[in-house]
């Protein structure tokens, strides 16, 4: 990384912090992995058509499985993408706020304020009612 | 030759974590059903084992040489993908928490598996990502029951990881990091001697909505919409058995075990002794101790509270707990300038 004066400086980040994580993903993904590849070899497979039928309260099923349904999740989906966005702008600003002082402060009201402004129109136009 | 004993350090501490994480997964379902049974004057599992102390062990094997069973009309990759995807998250997530005060170990950090700076995020993130194998698995599946129980999982976690998100924020103000051991250092002492020094003081709050959006997330009664027995038979996990079905199980109780440590170390001081004289019990069983009594609260409100509507749920998520933690983010934003200045 190059600092202001175009001087090399090694920084806190270094790319092994991440080493563990990587290993324990892994273990993480070979103990599920190794665990269905385990699983045909001791439980029983005798499938017929019943038992594959999708489970309906034990009639025969009604149509597919594959329709449309309400608009609601996508409002809630949209509106999700909007408040975690801004949440995560909170992030950087809430770990250096001791060292921005009054200037961080009155940005962050403001810009609070104009989440805000979003948050009762979309109340207001009833995107938040489930009915 | 550093990477090398970083590798062996990661993986005895991975492997010491992940124990830990799956022996309490298991006697998890184990003090459930106990505690559940004792608040409805029952006896509970009493037949594997003295007390029934094996059922955990019992049922796992069961579920291991239980047929799998894929349905007609399912996808299967995605069917047969989503369990892992969910599990994954769950594990992985313990990878930040600090267990117990820094030791070192072949020249090599311990105590923490990966001492991230963006510890926080990266749960987060990861919690994110959870969420993709319920809604996949509810889909893949080509039920109508796992479909709805998918699609009211999605929405409701997305709907709560909001407040959550803003009632840390609080937190992250008091003190200045995201990386999880910071936060667990910066609240060890105690003021005037018999008050230890812990974010849930300071943020009562936050720690409220962070606990009730906690059980949001991990789909936990009583906001359990999207395995409501009575109406969606188990939601996403319908179709789901044997292994797989294990696995959705694993990363229920993986997740609320992680957002229990996450509790304990944010609020409640992580592995920090509560007074200075308790600092002769180490690290790990004050953290064990917190998060059980986390985990204990999570079964006593399943036993106490009936299941609350799904459209009760989504107005209380978006019109109580988001305007709760903003007041409660910029009042802490307020007092912290205050007490700076």
């Amino acid at each position: 990384m190059v600092s202001r004066e175009g001087v090399f400086v090694t920084t806190e980040f270094v790319p092994t912090d991440y080493l563990p994580v990587l290993i324990f993903f892994l273990i993480a993904g070979a103990f599920g992995g190794v665990t269905f590849l385990l699983g045909p070899l001791v439980r029983p497979h005798a499938p017929y058509r019943e038992k594959l039928l999708p489970y309906e309260c034990g009639a025969p099923p009604i149509s597919d499985a594959r329709q449309p349904f309400p608009m609601r999740y996508y409002i809630i989906a949209m509106l999700f993408v909007l408040f975690d966005i801004e949440a995560v702008f909170m992030y950087p600003w809430a770990v250096v706020f001791n060292q921005i002082g009054l200037y961080g402060l009155v940005e962050m009201i403001l810009f609070i304020a104009v989440l805000v402004v979003g948050y009762v129109y979309a109340w207001g136009k009833g995107a938040l009612e489930w009915d | 030759m550093e990477i090398g004993w970083m590798v062996i350090t990661a993986l005895l501490q991975i492997t010491v974590v992940l124990i830990t994480v799956l022996l309490t997964v298991a006697y998890m379902t184990y003090a459930e059903r106990k505690v559940l049974s004792f608040m409805q004057d029952r006896l509970g599992p009493m037949e594997v084992g003295p007390y029934g102390l094996l059922q955990p062990i019992a049922d796992g094997l069961k579920l291991f040489f239980k047929e799998d069973i894929i349905p007609a009309g399912a996808n299967k990759i995605i069917f047969s993908i989503a369990p892992i995807i969910c599990l994954i998250p769950a594990l992985i997530g313990f990878a930040v928490i600090p267990y117990t005060e820094g030791f070192t170990l072949f020249g090599m950090q311990g105590g923490v598996i990966a001492d991230l700076n963006v510890g926080l995020l990266y749960i987060f993130a990861f919690a994110g990502v959870g969420a993709y194998g319920v809604i996949l698995g509810g889909w893949a599946s080509n039920s109508k029951y796992a479909l709805l129980g998918g699609l009211r999982s999605a929405a409701q976690i997305i709907s709560y990881e909001l407040a959550m998100g803003f009632s840390i924020v609080g937190v992250l103000l008091l003190s200045g990091s995201l990386s999880l051991v910071s936060i667990t250092q910066a609240q060890s002492g105690t003021w005037f001697g018999f008050i230890p020094q812990w974010n849930v003081f300071l943020q009562p709050v936050a720690f409220g909505a962070y606990v009730i959006a906690a059980v949001a997330e991990t789909n936990r009664l009583p906001f359990d919409m999207p395995e409501a027995e009575s109406e969606l038979v188990a939601g996403f996990f319908t179709e789901y058995s044997g292994m797989r079905f294990a696995f959705f199980f694993l990363a229920e109780y993986g997740n609320m075990i992680l957002v229990s440590c996450l509790a304990s170390v944010l609020f409640l001081g992580g592995y920090n002794a509560p007074l200075p004289f308790l600092s002769f019990i180490p690290g790990f069983a004050w953290l064990a101790l917190k998060t059980w009594a986390l985990l204990f609260f999570f079964i006593w409100i399943r036993g106490t509270f009936p299941r609350v509507r799904f459209d009760q749920l989504m107005k209380f998520g978006w019109k109580v707990l988001i305007p709760v933690t903003l007041v409660n983010l910029l009042v802490t934003a307020l007092g912290v300038y205050i007490y700076n200045n």
